[in-house]
């Protein structure tokens, strides 16, 4: 009987085992962005551009062009990049220390610009790789290693909800929160990446998913658990959904 | 090409444009804004890219990224945005990345002033940013010179994949000077397609970074830079020698605008009949350093007198080539103020008696 392959490794991730930890859902993440870029035929043309965090070393498992950013600035990394050469297709793959703490300038402004780049932003309320400090986005009352006693919101305010911020901008183009924690996120999460590819293969916009992602090892929970945290403590406050398309701007009409 | 009178700032943007600059990432600062005015109108005539960023830390890591495509990409500030370019620098060095980086110095420390200095020499130097690395640096002394240099700096930066500094000051940037860009050569960048990010298209993936877990990784990086440095000791060394056709009883050694004061005072030494020597060191770095050894060796120099913008930063670079062989004296207004000859002839006499 001929065997027919139904499930295989996308063309755009090498074969190198990753070193995230068990139940992280980077893994997921970079399996979409991969399956993306073959399915749009973009990786030929792909550069990615890595944060400084648990995804430093994403170039060992993506199999296109790669740079490594510093801290918070791979969106200035992949503005200059992509202006001196539109023809490629520019990513960053961040966290939310990257992205919503010392790179919150970066991500403001490259947004308001409307650069033709998409933007991974992985989202686990917490700093993973430097072990478990407190982020942004950690969640009020959440314990860190920085916050032992739990985020309190009268010393360090309240988590920062990045497209909902991003979202009250003009420019940007698309504006998207889902989830990888179950198989049906994973089908919505899919979607949202490969729209937000697309939108730059056709020229048209800055476009941002934001991945509600797990950190089991940090935030002391089992890999089951880290899923149903997801869901019962991240969800309720960081709603999942489409913030914003480039073709239904809520901005107009606005006064 | 006849002369043009132009000033300093646009002199060197149009040299970074005829050097075959095409990205441009800056950030306004008094006293070089007028760099970006210009490209804003310039580049887009060149089809190249001019980028107003958010801050000088985005500008500077705007260079990386659009460096890593292989263009030939440069930025210019001054001082205080020179700082915040610190970090991008680093990873440039690190990555093996070319760029050409302009300071137009101000006085400083802190928002300081927008008068000229030297006050970065240390900076500029020593590398700046954190980690054990060095630039090429280039100090002109006219805006001629500066177009000239701005020029070779991207060859330079090309040729090493190192960042190159040209470091001029408030007076190179805002004076106006006839300049002839009709000697300065075409450009010549190298192939980059060995290791420039353009998508891995036939070929495996091209990945910059530079972070190395692996110690012995880390050092031999540091080595492959080394090595670099090394060689520009051995085959960058710049510098211009005035009145020294003997040897004189004194040496001014003093760079860029200070440089130009100074060449006045051995003038106006000479009309007097007295003859005073000036070492210009043009490269920072590397630093003229056995030049001005072989001349401290000599028995018919007696003292060398350094001048410059600042409270003595050249100084040590010059006493580490001397090695105690001669002494050597320090002259340095700071703050902005900028000595006149007539000041620098003054001190002069104090060690000719």
């Amino acid at each position: 009987m001929a065997q027919t392959t139904i499930f295989r490794r996308p063309e755009s991730l090498t074969d190198n085992i990753t070193h995230y930890c068990p139940g992280c859902t980077h893994g997921v993440i970079h399996r979409l962005v991969a399956e993306s870029l073959d399915e749009l035929g973009l990786r030929e043309r792909a550069v990615g551009v890595a944060p400084v965090g648990c995804a430093v070393l994403a170039y060992n498992y993506f199999n296109c062009d790669f740079l490594e950013a510093a801290h918070g600035r791979a969106p200035a990394f992949a503005t200059g990049l992509k202006r001196v050469n539109p023809n490629l297709i520019v990513f960053t793959y961040q966290g939310d220390g990257d992205l919503a703490s010392i790179g919150m300038a970066e991500t403001i402004h490259s947004a308001n610009r409307g650069e033709k780049i998409t933007v991974i932003f992985v989202n686990n309320a917490i700093y993973g790789m430097t072990g478990g400090q407190m982020a942004p986005t950690t969640l009020p009352h959440q314990i860190t290693t920085t916050c032992p006693f739990g985020r309190n919101t009268d010393e360090v305010g309240f988590p920062v909800r990045m497209v909902e911020l991003l979202s009250s901008l003009k420019t940007p183009g698309y504006m998207v929160r889902v989830g990888v924690h179950t198989p049906l996120h994973i089908i919505e999460a899919k979607k949202a990446v490969r729209k937000a590819f697309q939108y730059q293969a056709e020229g048209r916009c800055y476009s941002l998913v934001e991945f509600l992602s797990t950190c089991p090892t940090n935030w002391g929970k089992t890999p089951w658990e880290a899923t149903e945290w997801v869901e019962e403590a991240m969800a309720p406050y960081y709603p999942l959904g489409v913030f914003k398309t480039p073709e239904e701007d809520p901005a107009v009409g606005m006064v | 090409m006849s002369k043009v009178l132009m000033k300093g700032c646009e002199a060197i943007a149009e040299a970074a444009i005829k050097a075959g600059g095409r990205g441009y990432f800056c950030y306004p600062i008094t006293p070089q804004t007028e760099v970006a005015e210009y490209l804003a109108r310039r580049m887009p005539e060149v089809g190249g890219v001019f980028l107003q960023a958010e801050s000088e830390v985005a500008a500077s890591n705007m260079i990386f990224g659009a460096a890593s495509a292989g263009v030939r990409v440069f930025t210019t500030s001054s001082s205080p945005g020179i700082s915040l370019m610190q970090e991008a620098m680093s990873y440039i060095t690190a990555a093996e990345l070319p760029a050409v980086f302009v300071n137009i110095v101000r006085n400083g420390p802190g928002l300081g002033g927008i008068l000229p200095s030297q006050g970065d020499y240390f900076q500029a130097t020593r590398g700046g940013g954190h980690g054990d690395y060095r630039m090429l640096v280039l100090a002109p002394s006219s805006i001629q010179e500066a177009v000239e240099l701005t020029m070779l700096a991207f060859e330079k930066a090309d040729e090493y994949r190192n960042p190159v500094m040209v470091l001029g000051d408030g007076l190179i940037g805002q004076m106006m000077e006839p300049v002839d860009f009709s000697a300065v050569p075409a450009p010549n960048p190298p192939d980059k397609s060995s290791w420039a990010v353009t998508g891995a298209k036939g070929r495996r993936p091209h990945i910059i970074k530079t972070l190395y877990l692996d110690p012995d990784r880390s050092e031999a990086l540091n080595q492959k830079l080394t090595a670099k440095y090394e060689m520009m000791k051995q085959r960058e060394v710049r510098y211009e020698a005035y009145n020294m056709d003997s040897g004189r009883p004194l040496i001014l050694v003093a760079f860029g605008t200070t440089a130009r004061v100074c060449k006045t005072a051995v003038d106006d030494l000479k009309a007097e009949g007295i003859e005073v020597g000036l070492f210009r060191p043009i490269s920072l770095y590397p630093f003229p350093m056995q030049e001005i050894r072989t001349l401290a060796k000599k028995k018919s120099v007696k003292h060398f007198l350094t001048v410059e913008l600042n409270t003595g930063q050249m100084l040590e670079d010059v006493e580490l080539a001397v090695q105690g062989n001669k002494p050597v004296s320090f002259y340095g207004r700071q703050g902005g103020n900028v000595p006149s000859p007539s000041e620098i002839v003054e001190q002069c006499r104090k060690y000719l008696q």
